[in-house]
């Protein structure tokens, strides 16, 4: 192989999260906005259930995500209940960004000015942002611009944004009266999305001293589709995404795929640069605002705040081999074949078993894996259960039929090679994507893992188009 | 055991999906009038 080649090894080179924390949208997520319509009374129970932005700061899963500790570092459940000591908003892989904070975000993710800021919030907003780490990337003239009257606006045909205590803080407009993709509401899942997006890609690029002109091409790999009435998924969130941070040498793509998403993205990215096309492409999973309390009624039932509370964001950089960063090893690539089967024995085989045979590796070659991350103190009170443990208990089980480990070994298998789920349920953020902070950490100086798998899957039967389910999975391994 | 039966299959993704439930039962003698498969996540 001459030099050439080998430099073009791919490599995660950084990896960010981020979170906002958004009580006050809570209401207008999906789950929420159709039973507020049927129950006026539950306005009350909702509003009495938001957490504080103290609070989602000392929740530990939130901790985990922004990476200040590991999640198997979490400490014993509840961790609702507790406020984890010496929690902080900022983190190693981003922050935990409060709500007004974020709203005024909203209004610099808008270049066609559809959202306007009650006055109050913008000056306070503007005064917290001049202070930011990553002030440089904030527009504070165009906040002021964003100042506007959101009770009037509501009064016309926008859509109100409330606080977590009620107050009408900020307004968006709808972008066409007559195209229902342009309604009011989806123009703020995409700006949330935009936003949420963005923050991630910018603090990957502070805290790991990369300059945005540097990179080539951001692939978006969000839940949210962008469009009008003749192309309702026209998309290209990525460019979207490059542009506010600015990333003024970047073009972009969007790569859909229900939750599963960000692992495909991850590899058409690695793809790219093997192949000599672009030299650093970054992926990038913005927030998904219809999820926030899709599981309220649960919370509710068993007299705990309501903790989808916030949006994820994550971005990732992928660029030729530094010979230090985890290398992605895209002859690892498992993938869900039409043929493959629903059942979720035929999942993993397809994204474990058959991909790890044909690299000559066993599961128990591999220190982690990294699967769906979901937090279940957010899914158990709804009766989804602990989707990250089954994923696990799956992988274990699968290890003993393959005699690498003994059947009573099936605990001390998921407690070391997995972890307890730390994400809030945004679909594509929580499926492998948010541990690619702590999958680096794993893969150098720091840890002493050698190899992390990366597997995501996605309901693609809910779309109607297809009874089929989605999934992909690769391996990062330590360079070197 | 199904025969004559009207059937609604609901499937969870990470466990059995509605086609393979509704196929059983339709082997099973039943008729399948609607099949789908959740995500709860």
């Amino acid at each position: 192989m001459a030099n050439g080649e080998a430099t073009r090894r791919p490599a995660l080179l950084a990896a960010s999260a981020v979170l906002a924390h958004v009580p006050g949208l809570v209401r207008m997520g999906s789950k929420p906005s159709r039973e507020l319509e049927r129950d006026s009374g539950l306005e009350a129970k909702i509003g009495a259930s938001l957490r504080g932005f103290d609070e989602a700061v000392g929740y530990a899963p939130n901790q985990a995500f922004v990476g200040l500790l590991h999640p198997r570092e979490m400490g014993p459940r509840p961790h609702f209940s507790q406020r984890l000591e010496g929690a902080q908003r900022f983190g190693p892989d981003g922050e935990i960004m409060p709500e007004e904070e974020f709203i005024a975000l909203l209004a610099l993710a808008d270049p066609f000015k559809r959202v306007r800021l009650a006055s109050p919030l913008a000056s306070r907003a503007a005064e917290a942002l001049a202070h930011h780490p990553l002030h440089r990337y904030f527009d504070l003239q165009a906040l002021k611009q964003a100042v506007g009257k959101p009770e009037a606006e509501v009064a016309r045909d926008a859509l109100g944004l409330f606080s977590r205590e009620g107050d009408c803080v900020a307004s968006v407009a709808p972008g066409h009266e007559q195209d229902s993709n342009l309604s009011a509401g989806v123009l703020l899942e995409n700006l949330a999305c935009k936003a949420s997006g963005s923050l991630a890609l910018m603090h990957l690029m502070d805290r790991n001293d990369i300059d945005p002109a540097s990179i080539d091409y951001v692939i978006g790999c969000s839940e949210e589709a962008v469009g009008d009435r003749y192309q309702r998924g026209g998309g290209n969130m990525g460019k979207a995404i490059a542009e506010m941070a600015q990333c003024r040498e970047a073009s972009g793509a969007d790569v859909k795929n229900f939750c599963a998403a960000p692992i495909p993205a991850m590899v058409v990215a690695a793809s790219l640069v093997a192949a000599g096309v672009f030299r650093r492409v970054a992926v990038v999973g913005g927030g998904s605002l219809p999820k926030l309390g899709m599981k309220f009624e649960g919370h509710l039932k068993h007299s705990m705040p309501i903790l989808e509370d916030t949006l994820g964001a994550v971005g990732v950089l992928i660029g030729e081999d530094d010979r230090v960063s985890p290398l992605m090893r895209l002859d690892s690539v498992g993938t869900h074949r039409v043929r493959s089967g629903a059942s979720a024995e035929a999942v993993m085989e397809a994204l474990v078993t058959e991909p790890l045979k044909r690299v000559g590796l066993r599961m128990t070659d591999l220190d982690e894996y990294a699967t769906e991350l979901h937090n279940p103190e957010l899914t158990e009170p709804q009766g989804s259960g602990n989707v990250p443990e089954r994923n696990y208990r799956m992988l274990a089980a699968m290890a003993v039929r393959q005699g690498l480990i003994e059947r009573g070994a099936i605990g001390h298998f998921v407690s070391t090679r997995g972890m307890p789920g730390y994400a809030p349920t945004q679909g594509h953020v929580a499926s492998a994507f948010c541990y690619a902070g702590h999958a680096q950490r794993s893969l150098t100086a720091v840890g002493s893992a050698q190899r992390v798998m990366m597997m995501a899957k996605g309901s693609l039967f809910l779309g109607m188009m297809t009874e089929q389910a989605d999934g992909m999975s690769f391996v990062l391994e330590r360079n070197g | 055991m199904f025969e004559g039966k009207k059937i609604i299959a609901v499937g969870e993704r990470d466990g059995v999906a509605s086609p393979a439930i509704a196929a059983c039962l339709e082997a099973a003698g039943g008729r399948v009038v609607l099949a789908a498969t959740e995500c709860f996540v």
